[in-house]
């Protein structure tokens, strides 16, 4: 329950953070956002390849860090190449206080406990960052080439929280 | 002048010949977590050039273990459609990714 009010919360600042909503955030705030969504789920994936003995799972969680891992060496190499500086904001801090608390109570479930709330997690956190992607970052991007790539990234993270929740599904059963 | 009247009808045969059998090359794109450009139909004996134009790592992975290309991103690779029938394939490691193809004799 904690958790999911936590989940929540990160979901408000991300969606509607009072600080935001005037000018939205910057092109270096939200560059920082994406980059840390996606180490975020990289760090999961790697705490599932370290716990889980599950196939299924194991792919799953390699998916997720050659996925993200792509989407961020092409951020870096952006941010480089447009001088920008990520710079850490409100919405990137929850999203990190968000993740340690999740990876702490990840760690203490083993087996197949640890296969479901990994795979519900992944639900519900891709679903938390295409809102985002969808309702903030995306319209509030002024480069053109930072906006394709977050719109890349939507496209990546929905068809993760498909792949997701057919998981899920799978896992429950 | 003898020789290229005899010559006339066993070329026009062989042309003919070629054209009914001559195996074609299909070009499917990965691109945006989709399969794109699959086309409505192939015959036996057709190539498909799967062509990866995504960042990230895909695969055309037949249902029924008749082809499965592992591209890297911008990467190529061939298959040959060897039987007929339908072939459901998907990307293994995104399985949102899918298509079909209809294979005719």
């Amino acid at each position: 329950m904690t958790a999911r009010i936590a989940l929540m919360t990160a979901a408000a600042l991300l969606i509607g953070s009072p600080t935001l909503a005037k000018s939205g955030p910057t092109d270096a705030e939200i560059a920082h956002i994406a980059y840390t969504a996606g180490n975020i789920d990289i760090a999961a994936a790697r705490l599932a390849l370290a716990k889980s003995r599950n196939a299924t799972v194991r792919e799953f969680a390699q998916t997720m860090v050659r996925d993200h891992e792509a989407v961020n060496d092409k951020a870096l190499a952006l941010v480089k190449k447009l001088k920008v500086t990520p710079q850490s904001n409100a919405t990137s801090a929850a999203l990190m206080k968000q993740a340690k608390e999740t990876k702490k109570r990840l760690s203490s479930l083993k087996g197949a406990a640890f296969d479901r709330a990994y795979a519900k997690n992944e639900v519900a956190y891709h679903g938390t960052v295409n809102g985002a992607l969808k309702t903030t970052l995306i319209p509030s991007a002024n480069n053109g080439e930072l906006k394709s790539l977050l719109e890349t990234g939507l496209t990546l993270f929905g068809e993760h929280q498909k792949h997701a929740e057919h998981l899920a599904a799978e896992l429950k059963s | 002048m003898r020789g290229w009247v005899a010559l006339g009808p066993a070329a026009a045969l062989l042309v003919a010949a070629s054209a009914q059998a001559a195996p074609r090359t299909h070009v499917v794109i990965m691109e945006k977590m989709k399969f794109m450009s699959v086309p409505a139909s192939v015959r036996r004996g057709d190539t498909i050039l799967w062509e990866n134009r995504d960042m990230f790592r895909h695969t055309a992975t037949a249902k029924n273990g008749a082809f499965n290309v592992d591209l890297a991103p911008g990467a190529k690779g061939k298959t040959v459609v060897r039987n007929a029938g339908e072939v459901a394939f998907l990307c293994k490691y995104h399985p949102g990714m899918r298509g079909v193809l209809k294979v005719v004799q």
